[in-house]
C-alpha cells in the first residue's frame, strides 16, 4: 500500500502563464499573387486594369487640372479643383447669408466634438444625454436666431452640411423612443397594441422612403386643417423620423428576443410592475446588446438623409447640385459628386469603424 | 392541464389588470382611429377647396406626358391607367436586372474577399467600404455625370469591346435579331430559361442520380427548342452596332439615364449581396472544408457541393430583404429621369393634382411586392431549410 497521491498531482494549483498565440503562417507576396493559374491571372488583370486607368486619371486629375482661378480657366481642362475651392462655402452651408455661416459652422463644429467627446462607453450617461438634448436647443436657436441679437434666418434658407447633421440628430432622437414603444408593442401580450405596432412597422419597411418623402411632401399639407402650415424641413423630418422608429423598433426587437424570459419573469417576481421591469431589467439588457447594431442604422440614416434632395430640401447634396448651376463655371459634376460623396464617406465610415469597435468588445457580446 | 368545464352560471371575472389593459388599448386605438379620421376629414375639405374631385376617374383619361423609354409600347395619349402600368414594367424589369446581376456580382465579389490574393481580396475591400459608406443617390448622380460628361462624343467612342460602343450619347451593345413567330421565340425562350436552370441545380446535386435527371431533362429541352427553332422557321442573327452618319445605328442601344442608374444601383446591391454571400460562407465550419478536403474534393467541388448549400440557408432571409431594398431602390431612378412608376405618379401628380390617388397606387405597389417577394423566398427557404426529424 503506498500513500496516497497529493492532490497536486492531479489538480493544477499554480497558475499557468498564457502561451503566445501560434505564429500566422508568411506566404511570401509572390506566392498570394502567382500562386496558382487563376491568382496569376487576377492579379494580372488588375495590374494591367490600373496600368490602363492611372496614367489617364493621373493627367485629368493633376496634370491637366486647374487648381485656382475662375470658372474660364477650366474650361476645355482636367478637373476642375478651383471650383470646388471657390463653392466649398456654398456646397458645405448652401445658402444660409455668408456673413452668419459662423453660425452654422459652429453648430456642425459642436456636434462632431460633442460626438467624439461620447464615443468612450463610460461617457454614455444621464448627464451626456442631457448635454445632447442641450446642444440640440443650442443648435437649433443658433441656427434660426431671431434673439441676443442674432439676426433671424427662416429654415428656407438652411443648407449644406448641417441640414445633414440636424436631419440625422433630430430624426433619431424622436425617432429612438418611438422605436422602443414599436419594438415593446410589437411583442405586446394585448393584441391591439401589437397589431397596431406590426401595422405601423411592416408599412413604412415595405414602402421606400421616396414614397414616404412623397406623403410627407405632398399629402401631409393636405392632410392639415387650413391655415396650418408646415415647414418643408419638419414635413421631411416627420418623414425620416418615420422612418429610422420603424428600421430602430426592428433591430431593438432582435435585441428583445434575445433577453431570456426568466429575466422579466425575475422581475415579475420580485413584484416589479410591467413598466419597472422593461425599465429596469429588460430594455438596458436589449438596448445594450443592439448598440453596435444601432450604430450601423445611424449609418444608414446619415446616407438616407440624401433623399431629402427628391422633395426640394437644401443639405449636403443639394447644395452641391445647386452649385452646378452656376452659369460662370463648366459645371464640374464629377468633381463635386466626389467632394459630396468624399464628406458623407468621412462621416459613415468613422461610424461603421467605430461599430466594428463597439462589436469587438465583450461588453457587446464579441465572443472573449 | 385539463381543461376543466366551469359550470355555465359562473363566469370568472375579469381582474383590475384585465380591465385596465382592455380601457388602455381602447383609449389608445381610438386615440389612432380619431386621428386617422380627422387627417382624412381635412384631407376631403381641402381637396374640396382647391377643385380636386376625388375618385379614380383620372385613371381613364390621357395623360399627355412622356415616357422616354419602357419595355412596353407607350404613347402620351394612352390613360393614365396605362402609364402607371408601363412605368410598374419598367421599375420591375429594372428590378430583375438589377438582382440578377448583382447576386452575380456579388458572389465574385464575395470569392474575391475570401481570396488568398492579396490583390484580390484588397480591392474588394476597398470597393465596399467605399460603396456601403456613400449614399446611393450621390454615387447614382456620380455614375451619371460620368456617363454623360466622362465619356467621349458619338465619333470618338470608347471601343473596348467588338461591338461594344460607349458614348455620351448612351451605350451601344450588340444584340441579336430574331425573326419568325412570336409564339416560337417565346418558347424557345421559356426553354433557354427551364434548361439553364435545370444546368444550373445539377451544379448543386452531390449525387450521381439526381445530377444526371436533370441534366437529362436540360438536354431534352434544349433539342425540343431546336427543333421548335427549325420547324417555325426562326432565324437570329447577330446585330451589331455601327455608326452611320450622325448616330449609330442598329444593335441594342441603353439611354445613358439607364445605363448610370444600372451601373449604380448594380454595384450598390452587388456590395450588399457580396458580403451576405461572404458573411453565409465563413458561417460554415471550417471542419465542413478541412472533411472535404479529406474525401478528397477540390476546391471549387468542396464550394459547389458541401459549403454553398449550408451557407445557402444561412444566406436566404437576409438576401430576400437585400433584394426587396433594392426594388424600393429603383424608385431612385427619379433623381437620373429614368421613367419608373414613381416617375409616372410625380407626374400624374403634377398634371392632375390627384396626389392621395397616386400615392395609394405606389403603397399598394409596393407593398405587395414587398409581401410578394417575402413569400416567395420563405418558399425557398423551406426548401433549403435543414431536415430535422
Amino acid at each position: 500500500m503506498s500513500a496516497p497521491l497529493p492532490i497536486e498531482a492531479f489538480v493544477q494549483s499554480q497558475p499557468v502563464p498564457a502561451r503566445d498565440a501560434p505564429e500566422r503562417a508568411r506566404v511570401p507576396l509572390w506566392r498570394t499573387l502567382f500562386g496558382d493559374a487563376l491568382s496569376s491571372v487576377i492579379t494580372v488583370t488588375v495590374l494591367a486594369g490600373v496600368a490602363a486607368v492611372a496614367p489617364k486619371l493621373l493627367s485629368w486629375g493633376v496634370a491637366r487640372a486647374v487648381w485656382s482661378g475662375q470658372g474660364a480657366a477650366c474650361r476645355g481642362a482636367g478637373a476642375c479643383w478651383a471650383f470646388l475651392r471657390a463653392k466649398a462655402p456654398f456646397i458645405l452651408f448652401g445658402i444660409y447669408p455668408p456673413e452668419q455661416r459662423w453660425r452654422p459652422a459652429a453648430v456642425v463644429i459642436a456636434f462632431v466634438l460633442l460626438t467624439l467627446w461620447t464615443l468612450p462607453p463610460a461617457r454614455w450617461t444621464r448627464r451626456t444625454l442631457a448635454l445632447w438634448a442641450c446642444a440640440v436647443v443650442v443648435a437649433l436657436v443658433l441656427m434660426s436666431g431671431g434673439i441676443l441679437g442674432l439676426a433671424p434666418v427662416p429654415t428656407s434658407a438652411w443648407g449644406g452640411l448641417p441640414v445633414t447633421v440636424l436631419l440625422t440628430i433630430l430624426s433619431l432622437s424622436i425617432g429612438f423612443p418611438l422605436a422602443v414603444a414599436l419594438a415593446l408593442g410589437r411583442r405586446s401580450q394585448m393584441r391591439g397594441f401589437r397589431w397596431l405596432s406590426i401595422g405601423i412597422i411592416e408599412i413604412v419597411r415595405g414602402l421606400p422612403l421616396v414614397t414616404i418623402l412623397f406623403i410627407a411632401a405632398i399629402l401631409l399639407p393636405l392632410m392639415l386643417p387650413d391655415g396650418v402650415k408646415l415647414d418643408n424641413l419638419a414635413r421631411a423630418l416627420a418623414a425620416l423620423t418615420l422612418f429610422c422608429a420603424a428600421y430602430l423598433a426592428e433591430v431593438l426587437r432582435g435585441g428583445l428576443q434575445g433577453i431570456p424570459a426568466g429575466q422579466s419573469e425575475a422581475g415579475r417576481a420580485l413584484g416589479l410592475t410591467w413598466w419597472q421591469t422593461m425599465r429596469l431589467i429588460v430594455l438596458p439588457q436589449a438596448i445594450g446588446k443592439t448598440i453596435p447594431a444601432l450604430t450601423n442604422t445611424v449609418v444608414v440614416v446619415v446616407k438616407n438623409t440624401s433623399l431629402v434632395l427628391l422633395i426640394g430640401l437644401f443639405d449636403l447634396l443639394s447644395a452641391g447640385r445647386a452649385a452646378l448651376a452656376d452659369p460662370k463655371w463648366p459645371a464640374p459634376y464629377m468633381e463635386t459628386y466626389g467632394f459630396v460623396a468624399l464628406i458623407y464617406f468621412v462621416i459613415c465610415f468613422s461610424i461603421s469603424r467605430y461599430a466594428l469597435w463597439l462589436e469587438r468588445r465583450p461588453a457587446f457580446g464579441a465572443s472573449s | 392541464m385539463t381543461p376543466t368545464r366551469r359550470p355555465a352560471t359562473q363566469t370568472r371575472p375579469w381582474t383590475v389588470g384585465q380591465v385596465r389593459n382592455v380601457l388602455l388599448q381602447a383609449v389608445i386605438l381610438g386615440v389612432v382611429l380619431a386621428g386617422a379620421v380627422w387627417l382624412a376629414r381635412n384631407t376631403i375639405a381641402n381637396l374640396d377647396a382647391r377643385g380636386i374631385a376625388s375618385g379614380w376617374g383620372f385613371l381613364k383619361r390621357p395623360g399627355y406626358f412622356p415616357i422616354s423609354q419602357s419595355v412596353a409600347p407607350y404613347s402620351p395619349s394612352d390613360p393614365i391607367a396605362w402609364a402607371f402600368v408601363v412605368g410598374l414594367a419598367n421599375t420591375l424589369f429594372m428590378s430583375v436586372l438589377i438582382v440578377v446581376l448583382s447576386t452575380i456580382l456579388g458572389f465574385v465579389l464575395a470569392l474575391a474577399r475570401r481570396s488568398s490574393n492579396v490583390l484580390a481580396s484588397g480591392l474588394g475591400a476597398v470597393v465596399v467600404d467605399v460603396l456601403r459608406n456613400t449614399p446611393v443617390i450621390v454615387q447614382l448622380l456620380f455614375w451619371y455625370s460620368l456617363v454623360t460628361v466622362g465619356l467621349p462624343d458619338i465619333h470618338r467612342a470608347l471601343h473596348p469591346l467588338p461591338g461594344v460602343f460607349l458614348t455620351d450619347r448612351g451605350v451601344y451593345l450588340p444584340s441579336i435579331s430574331i425573326t419568325g413567330a412570336p409564339w416560337a421565340t417565346a418558347l424557345v425562350a421559356l426553354a433557354l430559361i427551364v434548361g439553364s436552370g435545370l444546368a444550373l441545380s445539377s451544379l448543386f446535386a452531390a449525387e450521381p442520380g439526381p445530377r444526371w435527371r436533370r441534366r437529362t431533362a436540360g438536354l431534352v429541352i434544349a433539342g425540343a427548342a431546336a427543333v421548335i427553332w427549325r420547324a417555325a422557321g426562326v432565324t437570329a442573327s447577330p446585330d451589331l452596332p455601327h455608326l452611320e452618319r450622325m448616330n449609330f445605328t442598329a444593335g441594342l442601344q441603353v439611354s445613358p439615364e439607364f445605363a448610370a442608374m444600372a451601373l449604380g444601383l448594380v454595384l450598390y446591391s452587388s456590395v450588399y449581396v457580396g458580403e451576405i454571400i461572404r458573411g453565409g460562407i465563413e458561417a460554415v465550419p471550417k471542419g465542413q472544408w478541412e472533411a472535404a478536403r479529406a474525401l478528397g474534393l477540390s476546391g471549387a467541388q468542396t464550394l459547389r457541393l458541401v459549403v454553398l448549400p449550408q451557407a445557402l440557408r444561412i444566406i436566404i432571409p437576409p438576401l430576400t430583404s437585400q433584394y426587396i431594398s433594392t426594388v424600393k431602390n429603383t424608385t431612385l431612378a427619379l433623381v437620373v429621369g429614368y421613367p419608373d412608376i414613381s416617375f409616372v405618379a410625380a407626374a400624374t401628380i403634377s398634371e392632375t393634382g390627384q396626389a392621395v390617388e397616386c400615392v395609394l397606387i405606389l403603397m399598394a405597389v409596393f407593398l405587395s411586392i414587398s409581401l410578394a417577394a417575402a413569400w416567395a423566398m420563405n418558399v425557398l427557404n423551406r426548401r433549403f431549410a435543414l431536415q430535422t426529424r
